[in-house]
């Protein structure tokens, strides 16, 4: 099957001559149709411009993305229109992300009418009370005349999502889409956006630093790890979770919390050569990782940027050090 | 039916939020009344013309509220009649400075590049000028004996610092989520700009509006008082012009006629200074949808 | 590290005698929306040396429970009735009765509060050391030189070079660095017992790692007394020794990590871990817990929980549960915990540890 989305040496940077920031540095992946992707990351690695950038809230500084095929720079107007609407993004946070001056019935109408696609208000109050069952905000005649304060986070974040799908949109990015949810309604929204997925052919870029949700959200799907603007590894998500391949993508594993007691006593400690992430303003030479990785060879790691290379395993990994090597999670 | 009660319910609501801060309310209260007072007393106290040689520069008394001048005619009667001018030019340069800072500002914030530079060189130039020396060669060459043309004349010289403030505002505005998700939806330049952006700087344009409002008002006064703009009509500032003129701060007994203006103009502004401290309540976009 | 360098004398430790109880504590606001009750009876005895997570989503008290211990609430917030009695050697001390400039002691000498590492933590105008110099002269401690002496010993202790932090500012400092040196800042005067708000939230993974190795650290080693306080069910399974789970103010329920995270008694629990992933346990099924946490102003009758719960009946809509003893350690505060039990027995936990590790299932309900 083509690719719904495609990014080829995306990069992007920020800031001019010797202040310059490379925050995506010439990544390059594809998603298939109805295909789940979760963007892991920790904070400055880029996943958020990725993300950006695939909206087209963003526009790249070398490399480009294709949707269904085809450059969305080389668009004419109106298929350029056609790819904005087409996707759509959800942002972390259900505060800022309404508009507090408007009602939801406002938020949800303004959409609805600009894009003609309903034929008047009427027909857009019925589409806005039929989004909100959709999104299980239920029941939708009481939540459609209040404003985003008279609701709880993840209300919120779930009309967020039902403004997303007014305009019909085939690919969603979610950015942290369930981060600033409460704990115990969290799962009820992801499992919301996997049944949009089902019964809209919604293809879901799932952006997060949280693996435990990344796990539960993509275990059919897959998932891309990104560390300092690069791709370091990605791969169907039940390999990439049990048998990690890189070393970033080790010690990442084993560093997250586990909300189990018996899991956090028996979790492999890695221990890194230096704690601190780098500043993307002094980037390491040669594999970004190399200043902390315990598995370092010097004048290999330290001097040439390791490609991305496929594994039998499944998926890519920019390790050449030790991209053969299973190493367990547990002890 | 539905708009008239939608009006009533939206003064309803406003004025309750305005009565959270008391001090606010009651310079809310205050404005009022001196609005009251200028735009209707004149209905009801004549303007005291005739001279009374024998009650001149008398002190405040039950029968001359705030005594009398040169030619013993009443001063309250003056102020009640002088405030309306004054008012209706503040105003209309604050309603002319405000509109060109909010238009502008959000514009230049929201479009970026070239229209962004453009607009803001523009400001910094008529910022850097100072406004008052300007004005007052200004005034020696354009005839402003029309009101509305002095408030226009003022409002048009003094919205740069509001514009760069409005600027300021929409620009932290614009990196909400809520005006990035309207760009993903391609909601348009005009519906980001009047119904996400300024929605949300409301409490921070009303105020601002009030502020121009003092500003004007002082102004006003003082090109009345240097005499660089011939108004003819009596108001706050050509009623200290003329007492000032006519050497009224050397006498003592004459120091009502000077005074009771300077007490106006100070009283309107300290109510509409204090008045914002309830508008920054009553226009919070949080606090109003909260009600 | 040594124990000289961050412990405590020795006979801090009375066995028999908690360092900190908490007897029927409740703390209310005043807002304009009513009188807000953000905590209401709670009774917690904790033991020298242990660790009791607090873990609850937002609006469960956790955050004011922890301030009021150390009366660092706004001035609209009231604790009564309550009494937080707090022991150290032979001394006795009533919390809520202590003058202003006795609880600022008491604050940092006896009871140290880490905060979440915001910026706002700090004083953004001085250096490491002078917030250190402040703390310690605040309490007459004035030997600078034996102040800097310390300083650099904590700092240590905390992995973080002397050097390169004592003078710069917290802004120079990364988030993960930041809340080391609030860590060392909090040692600096030798308490008794440590309250951390979200100790980890808002770090990257990796800091999170290093922050939870330090603290064992300071559990294991230096046998501090702690309390966690956490949205975030993974700090409790990495340190906490005992659980509370709060809900709309109360502790709801109370027992070991493995009580709460393996037989857990109370709906609110079970929803809870049901609905967090784990990342190295394998598949797992979760499910939410219905509807939204509670608005605090206008708080159901009966149980708190009832609303949300699967297990509810007549009675939870009438007559609000106190906690009940339903194990060794073990208290929650639910009319149908037994139940819980058994729909336990039915449906056991889908937990990593069942999946993966061998050797755990004797411990786990219904196995």
């Amino acid at each position: 099957m083509a690719p719904i989305l495609e990014v080829r040496n995306l990069t992007r940077q920020f800031g001019k001559g010797r202040e310059t920031v490379t925050a995506v540095d010439a990544i390059s992946f594809a998603i298939e149709p109805g295909e789940t992707v979760c963007l892991v990351g920790e904070s400055g690695c880029g996943k958020s411009t990725t993300g950006r950038m695939v909206a087209g809230l963003l526009e790249a500084t070398a490399g480009e993305v294709l949707f269904e095929g085809r450059n969305i720079r080389q668009l004419d107007r109106k298929a350029y229109q056609r790819y904005r609407q087409t996707v759509q993004i959800i942002h972390q946070d259900p505060y800022s992300s309404l508009n507090p001056t408007q009602t939801i019935r406002q938020i949800l109408t303004a959409p609805l009418l600009r894009h003609r696609k309903v034929k008047n208000s009427a027909a857009a109050e019925a589409r806005v009370l039929e989004l909100l069952e959709i999104v299980d905000l239920t029941p939708a005649s009481d939540v459609i005349a209040k404003y985003p304060h008279q609701l709880s986070g993840g209300q919120r974040q779930r009309v967020a999502v039902a403004r997303a799908l007014t305009v019909d949109p085939k690919f969603i990015v979610a950015d942290e889409a369930v981060s600033m949810v409460d704990v115990s309604i969290r799962v009820s929204i992801l499992t919301m956006l996997a049944r949009l997925k089902r019964e809209f052919d919604v293809t879901f870029l799932f952006i997060t630093h949280d693996l435990a949700l990344a796990k539960y959200f993509a275990w059919e799907g897959r998932i891309t790890v990104m560390y300092l603007g690069r791709i370091v590894e990605d791969g169907p998500t039940q390999r990439l979770i049990t048998d990690p391949r890189h070393p970033y993508t080790q010690a990442l594993l084993s560093a997250v919390p586990e909300a189990d007691p018996a899991l956090a006593q028996h979790k492999r400690q890695i221990e890194l050569r230096g704690a601190e992430i780098p500043s993307l303003l002094a980037l390491p030479p040669g594999c970004s990782f190399h200043p902390r990785c315990p598995y370092m060879l010097p004048g290999q790691c330290d001097r040439t940027v390791p490609a991305l290379e496929p594994v039998e395993v499944g998926g890519r990994v920019a390790c050449p050090v030790r991209k053969q090597d299973a190493v367990s999670l547990l002890v | 039916m539905g708009s008239i009660q939608g009006v009533l319910s939206w003064l309803g609501t406003t004025l309750r939020l305005m009565s959270y801060n008391k001090a606010g309310f009651i310079g809310f209260l205050m404005t009022s009344a001196i609005l009251l007072v200028c735009l209707l007393g004149p209905l009801w106290i004549p303007l005291d013309t005739t001279t009374k040689l024998d009650k001149i520069y008398q002190p405040p008394s039950a029968e001359h509220w705030m005594g009398t001048d040169h030619q013993g005619r009443d001063i309250f009667s003056q102020i009640v009649h002088g405030g309306k001018d004054v008012i209706y030019v503040a105003a209309v340069a604050a309603l002319l400075s405000t509109l060109i800072a909010v238009t502008f500002g959000t514009v230049s914030a929201f479009a970026g590049g070239v229209t962004d530079s453009l607009i803001m060189g523009v400001t910094d130039v008529i910022l850097t000028i100072p406004q008052f020396p300007l004005l007052a060669v200004l005034a020696a060459f354009v005839k402003l004996d029309n009101l509305t043309l002095l408030g226009l004349f003022l409002g048009v010289l003094s919205w740069p610092a509001l514009l760069r403030a409005v600027r300021s505002q929409a620009l932290s505005l614009k990196e909400r989520d809520f005006v990035e998700a309207a760009r993903a939806l391609d909601l348009g330049t005009g519906h980001i700009v009047f119904r996400e952006l300024v929605p949300n700087m409301m409490t921070y344009i009303v105020i601002s509006f009030t502020l121009a409002l003092t500003a004007a008002v002082y102004t006003q006064v003082g090109l009345v008082l240097l005499g660089l703009v011939p108004v003819s009509s009596s108001n706050w500032g050509v009623m200290i012009s003329l007492a000032w003129t006519q050497g009224a701060i050397f006498f003592r007994d004459a120091m009502w006629r000077i005074m009771m203006p300077i007490l106006a103009i100070a009283l309107f502004q300290l109510s509409v200074i204090t008045m914002t401290r309830s508008l920054e309540l009553a226009f919070n976009p949080r606090l109003r949808t909260m009600a | 590290m040594v124990q000289s360098t961050v412990g405590r004398p020795a006979n801090d430790r009375h066995p028999d005698k908690p360092p900190l109880s908490l007897q029927n504590v409740h703390v209310s606001y005043a807002t304009r929306r009513g009188k807000v009750q953000a905590v209401r009876n709670v009774s917690v005895d904790l033991h020298a040396g242990e660790s009791l997570a607090l873990i609850g989503e937002s609006g469960s008290g956790k955050s004011t429970l922890g301030l009021a211990i150390v009366r660092l609430l706004p001035e609209t917030a009231r604790i009564e009735p309550g009494v937080i009695t707090y022991r150290r050697n032979d001394r006795e001390v009533d919390v809520l009765k202590l003058s202003r400039s006795e609880m600022r002691a008491f604050r940092w000498s006896d009871c140290a509060m880490v905060f979440q590492a915001a910026l706002n933590a700090f004083n953004p105008v001085l250096k490491v050391w002078a917030q250190a110099l402040d703390t310690a002269q605040a309490h007459g401690w004035h030997d600078k030189p034996a102040i800097r002496r310390r300083l650099v010993e904590l700092l240590e202790f905390v992995q973080l070079d002397p050097k390169r932090v004592i003078d710069a500012y917290p802004h120079e400092l990364s988030g993960g660095m930041r809340q080391r040196v609030l860590l060392a800042l909090a040692l600096l005067l030798n308490p008794q017992v440590l309250i951390l708000d979200e100790p980890t939230t808002a770090l990257d993974i990796i800091t999170q790692r290093t922050i939870i190795k330090l603290l064992r650290q300071l559990k294991q080693e230096e046998h501090f007394t702690m309390i966690f306080i956490s949205h975030d069910l993974a700090i409790a399974a990495e340190l906490a020794d005992r659980v509370a789970t709060m809900y709309a103010g109360r502790i709801v329920e109370l027992g070991t990590s493995d009580d709460i995270f393996y037989r857990p008694r109370h709906p609110y629990t079970l929803g809870l871990i049901r609905a967090v992933p784990t990342v190295t346990g394998g598949f797992e099924q979760l499910f939410s817990i219905p509807g939204s946490p509670p608005d605090l102003v206008k708080l159901p009758g009966g149980c708190k929980f009832h609303p949300r719960c699967t297990f509810a009946t007549e009675r939870c809509q009438q007559e609000e549960p106190e906690l009940e003893q339903v194990g060794a350690e073990h208290s929650a505060a639910c009319w149908n915990w037994r139940e819980v039990q058994a729909e336990l027995q039915r449906n056991p936990l889908h937990r990593g540890a069942l999946n993966v590790l061998d050797g755990i299932g004797s411990e786990v309900e219904g196995s």
